[in-house]
């Protein structure tokens, strides 16, 4: 960015950037274990609530599927952790459902940076198929969200009913070590909140580039008038697939960071309810920003893990009517709120104006 | 050959609810381009409504009277639900019309909000209800295949309700002012048809039909609070499968995957069926994006 551009309003917010990165590389030496472990796992929700913020609020396609997207890289890291909590032994549920040898698919996952790759992969390549076989045939809006529903039903039975390869109900969990560390120890837990922060911040500066690319352009043109980019000469579909395939790549990359702050995967993870969950981050933070996606998943889990200790009743009736009240009066989100109460204070220059009209 | 019949058979019945639940999600749908996720959640509202019906009859009334209670349920189970679907128009659908996407976040809330407060109201576990005498046993088709009397009903109650549907939508007035707002809703209102009053039945009656399919369900188990969801993706894919806008489509969109989805998990296992019926449903929207039957139009969007 030239000097020249650098307004005050942009250098405070690179300012509140600089703050909030500092304030959360910061964060392990004023928080006890307990709630640094909670911080980290929301940090991993935020990252999915910036890839689903890619395809909802930039290209305005509502997947209700981003669960299963996060089940899968979750899924993946935790077979290796199984694996390796194993020690090369049959892991204990596979001994229980009566397997007597490792299914060929869970052998490479022994391996981490092939577990790494396929808790990236896996979900991209899903993502794909679907957006190939729906987006190319114009299968949009309420359908697509639909068809993404389904797709989150039929991959929790599935997991649920093959419990001999996935351990049914209850998932994977009983981790020991990774990559040798102990996994319960306050030091890796740190070293692992770390890792995901900075993940936070590569995702993010990553969405940033992306949305205000070139590529970024044509997606909010897709989101405002499909027809208009493709009578432009744009081939809608395969932005589409390319903005599904990142999100859902993203939804990996934190379902993998969740399980090893967590320590558990299982179907319930995936379900549709926190699938659902999912959008709300991203529609109360304000879809179409990033940093309201990313906050809206921290704040919302926030609110979660505080109010369902104590009111785990009221928790439901509070995130219904919390839809309820976003979509209807807030349909930008609390970003938005933010930006109508800001922007009447600012005085429009007369070139701003100009460009103002001559845009509508 | 028994097994076959009786697979066809259970196909059938599964097929007439998913097509009693979907009725109403097309009709919305189509109309009002209105995705209401809570339509699971009116379906359980029938069903306690039985259930309420079913206690007021074991407290209040003589015992011979008990297994009439099921046909008064039917009607106080579609009103109930009419009702309540009345008041989500006027105080939450009316401000979302052509916002599809967010009237499904909206009434996704007013689903969680619904089951918590059956939850509140009836506790937590399933509730079971009595279904009458008369309905128990089954007809003896030949030897090894008996077709219980249960399901009979339900396909019977189905088949009313479907004529009862298609008499009010192509041979009563209010049908065809609902027929002309679907098709071109600016012109409807040119032409002095209150598509507020319309919009508002319409959601109440899809919102009934819920009701029935409810109180048709309890027939087939316990009820519990979350009773919808186990069936509202199926038939949101029924109406996806069937297209918008003609009642054919539905009904084949229904038979149709719940013909298949039987047979599959016959032949394989339960989880992978319901795999096997999305594939099928995906490769389908191949052929046909909009679905069986589309509203032909000119409008590129």
């Amino acid at each position: 960015m030239p000097l020249r551009q650098l307004t005050p309003q942009k250098l405070y917010l690179l300012l509140a950037y600089a703050v909030a990165a500092t304030a959360l590389f910061c964060a392990p030496m004023m928080l006890s274990d307990f709630r640094l472990n909670l911080l980290a796992k929301f940090l991993a929700f935020a990252i999915v609530a910036l890839g689903l913020d890619l395809i909802w609020g930039y290209t305005g396609i509502l997947s209700l599927g981003h669960g299963v997207f996060f089940g899968l890289g979750a899924y993946a890291m935790g077979m290796y952790l199984k694996l390796e909590a194993s020690g090369g032994r049959l892991p204990d549920f596979m001994d229980w459902s009566g397997l007597s040898a490792l299914p060929w698919f869970w052998k490479p996952f022994a391996s981490f940076p092939f577990a790494l790759a396929m808790g990236i992969l896996i979900p991209a390549l899903l993502a794909l198929i679907l957006g190939f076989f729906t987006f190319r045939n114009r299968i949009r809006g309420v359908y697509f969200t639909i068809l993404t529903q389904a797709l989150v039903i039929i991959t929790v039975t599935l997991f649920i009913g093959q419990q001999k390869f996935t351990g049914g109900t209850n998932g994977l969990t009983g981790f020991t070590t990774i990559l040798g560390h102990s996994i319960g120890s306050p030091d890796t837990k740190r070293m692992l909140y770390w890792i995901t922060a900075a993940v936070l911040i590569a995702v993010f500066v990553l969405c940033r580039f992306l949305v205000k690319s070139r590529f970024g352009k044509v997606l909010r043109a897709i989101r405002d008038g499909e027809n208009r980019a493709r009578f432009i000469g744009y081939n809608p579909a395969v932005y589409q697939m390319i903005a599904f395939m990142i999100s859902a790549g993203l939804a990996g990359v934190a379902g993998m960071l969740f399980v090893l702050h967590v320590g558990i995967i299982s179907p319930s993870t995936m379900a549709i309810v926190p699938s659902i969950e999912m959008v709300l981050w991203v529609a109360i933070g304000g879809r179409g920003t990033l940093i309201g996606a990313a906050l809206g998943a921290i704040l919302l889990n926030y609110a979660k893990s505080a109010f369902s200790e104590s009111y785990p009743d009221a928790w439901l009736f509070f995130l219904g009517a919390l839809f309820v009240i976003v979509v209807v009066f807030l349909p930008k989100g609390a970003v938005g709120l933010f930006r109508k109460w800001k922007i009447p204070k600012r005085r429009r220059t007369e070139h701003e104006q100009q460009v103002g009209h001559s845009a509508v | 050959m028994e097994i076959t019949i009786i697979q066809l058979f259970n196909g059938m019945s599964m097929g007439s609810i998913l097509l009693l639940i979907a009725l109403g999600l097309a009709i919305t749908f189509g109309l009002m381009n209105v995705i209401n996720m809570a339509h699971g959640e009116l379906i359980m509202i029938g069903a306690y409504a039985t259930y309420i019906t079913q206690n007021l009859f074991i407290d209040y009334m003589p015992a011979s009277m008990f297994n009439w209670y099921f046909i008064l349920s039917i009607p106080v189970s579609f009103l109930v639900a009419f009702v309540i679907g009345w008041i989500l128009e006027a105080g939450l659908i009316r401000f979302l019309y052509g916002r599809p996407l967010d009237s499904l976040l909206a009434t996704w809330g007013i689903a969680l909000m619904l089951q918590q407060l059956a939850r509140t109201i009836f506790g937590a576990p399933n509730v079971a209800v009595k279904s009458p005498t008369w309905l128990d046993g089954g007809y003896r088709l030949m030897d090894g295949v008996v077709l219980p009397y249960k399901r009979l009903f339900i396909i019977g109650l189905v088949i009313v309700t479907l004529v009862a549907m298609f008499l009010y939508i192509y041979r009563s007035h209010a049908g065809r002012r609902m027929r002309a707002v679907m098709q071109n809703r600016d012109m409807a209102a040119c032409l002095g048809i209150s598509t507020r009053r319309v919009d508002a039945m319409t959601f109440a009656i899809g919102s009934g039909v819920a009701g029935i399919a409810g109180c048709a369900l309890t027939l087939m188990g316990p009820i519990g609070p979350s009773l919808g969801t186990y069936y509202i993706v199926d038939a949101f894919m029924v109406v996806v499968l069937g297209g918008v806008g003609k009642l054919v489509g539905t009904i084949v969109g229904a038979l149709g995957i719940g013909i298949t989805g039987t047979l599959f998990e016959f032949w394989t296992n339960a989880s992978l069926g319901k795999v096997l019926v999305f594939l099928c449903i995906v490769a389908f929207l191949q052929w046909k994006p909009k679905g069986l039957v589309a509203m032909k139009t000119r409008s590129l969007d």
